[in-house]
């Protein structure tokens, strides 16, 4: 079936199998490695896309279903503001060494934007409960929700500069 | 995963028609349950039909003295809705503690109800409540909807199309949840209509069940003391994993004195 969509801001339309996950029609017809299947039930967050602003996993939502939303990958974030500069977020993970080996990272970045942009100023509480359905095997949490709080206040922050 | 079709219907009519017409067809809501259940070919359906292009299933309305939502509200929706967090707010503190907010994005109340799955939230406020399950042809009281563990007395191809429920005095929701899923591990929902007091447990046995001996000492004096000493029986409990059928038995009267003190505090 054919779906139309918009992707990281631009629209597409792609021929699909009805049985394809958005992770499969993302990683293997649209090569955009960066989205990253975990536990492929839901579980673990690695998949994580914003869709329709909102975060979901992505393993677990239906190409069809894609049909007339707007999806936003990790490869969406960067230049979102016309530059080729990271995401204040991703910035912000980088900042304060938010990750060890990164498989987690695509995911718990789109959740914290999606929890920011719901929640402009989350206490250390809100992020921690916000990050829940993120799971990571490495860090132990603590620079990922300090990425958090201070991708927070950059988030904020107007933009200089560009 | 295994092939098949997928139909968006606009109407519920359109939905049941394609229901009907496609053999082994199956209902998507937010596909929380459904696809993990497919990937794992638990299930293995020739078509799926999605309510998401029915906008008035996703509606949340007050009618009456009932507060209505539509089978297709996500749990965020429940979280964030003006009129639950005034009418039972229980109602939006219990779909905030559901999963994490990528489940509360996609998960939906007319899916967690249609699945009855024995650690989820949503029944014990419907038998507590005691909502009516409106589908596209009944209505079914919350006391003959839940039958059994994951069974509800849904026929096959009927659509649940919302949930209403009798807006309470007052009413709480305590949960003792898996660190991991979230899911119930013991669930109690409380709620005071008029003088009348319904006790609702999930999580602890295969399917929801009422406790009349705290309906009843909370029908007397509407605190958490009147039930503190009312221990149910580990008989026919869960056991697994996460806790005993002892443990769980103990946790049912800690978290329904929780829920009455939420109750009493308006949550
Ligand atoms: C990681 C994770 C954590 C979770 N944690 C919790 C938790 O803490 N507490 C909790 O209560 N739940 C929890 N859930 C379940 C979640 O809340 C969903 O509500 C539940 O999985 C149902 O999903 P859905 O609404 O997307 O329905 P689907 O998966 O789309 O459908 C489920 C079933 O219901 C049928 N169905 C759907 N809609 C209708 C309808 N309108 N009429 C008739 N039949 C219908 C479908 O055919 C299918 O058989 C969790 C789920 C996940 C994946």
């Amino acid at each position: 079936m054919i779906i139309k969509f918009t992707l990281n801001g631009r629209s597409r339309k792609v021929d699909v199998e009805p049985a394809t996950p958005v992770t499969d029609l993302l990683r293997e017809t649209l090569n955009l490695t960066g989205t990253h299947v975990g536990c492929d039930t839901s579980q673990c967050g690695a998949c994580t896309v914003l869709f329709n602003g909102d975060a979901v996993k992505s393993c677990t939502l239906l190409a069809p279903s894609l049909d007339g939303a707007a999806l936003t990958t990790i490869e969406g974030l960067s230049g979102s503001s016309g530059s080729n500069r990271l995401h204040p977020m991703q910035e912000a993970f980088h900042e304060n060494h938010g990750l060890q080996c990164g498989f987690c990272t695509p995911g718990m970045v789109m959740t914290a934007v999606a929890l920011v942009t719901r929640n402009p100023a989350p206490t250390e509480a809100e992020v921690r409960h916000g990050l829940e359905g993120n799971l990571c095997r490495c860090t132990g949490y603590q620079n990922i929700v300090a990425s958090v709080m201070a991708g927070a206040v950059a988030m904020n922050e107007p933009a200089i500069g560009e | 995963m295994k092939s098949f079709a997928f139909h968006s219907p606009g109407t519920v009519p359109d939905a049941f028609a394609l229901l009907n017409d496609v053999s082994e067809s199956k209902l998507l809501a937010g596909g929380m349950t459904l696809l993990p259940t497919i990937k794992q070919r638990l299930a293995e359906p020739a078509a799926l039909i999605d309510l998401a292009k029915i906008p008035q299933l996703s509606a949340i309305t007050v009618d009456g003295d009932a507060l209505v939502i539509g089978a297709m509200a996500r749990h965020i929706d429940v979280v964030t809705s003006a009129i639950v967090r005034s009418k039972v707010p229980m109602l939006a503190h219990l779909a905030a503690g559901i999963g994490d907010p990528a489940v509360r994005n996609r998960g939906t109340i007319g899916g967690s109800v249609a699945n009855n799955d024995p650690s989820a939230d949503y029944p014990a406020a419907v038998l507590a409540l005691d909502a009516i399950i409106v589908t596209d042809r009944r209505e079914i009281p919350a006391s003959a909807f839940f039958t059994g563990l994951f069974e509800t007395s849904l026929e096959p191809n009927e659509i649940i199309t919302s949930i209403r429920f009798p807006i309470p005095s007052t009413a709480g929701y305590a949960k003792f949840k898996s660190p991991a899923s979230r899911y119930a591990v013991v669930g109690v929902c409380v709620a005071k209509a008029g003088g009348r007091v319904r006790v609702a447990v999930t999580g602890a046995g295969p399917c929801v069940f009422r406790v009349p001996e705290m309906e009843t000492a909370l029908e007397a004096r509407f605190e958490p003391g009147a039930i503190a000493s009312i221990k149910i029986t580990a008989a026919r409990l869960n056991s697994d994993i996460h806790a005993d059928a002892e443990y769980r038995a103990h946790l049912v009267t800690v978290m329904a004195k929780k829920a009455v003190a939420a109750a009493i505090q308006g949550l």
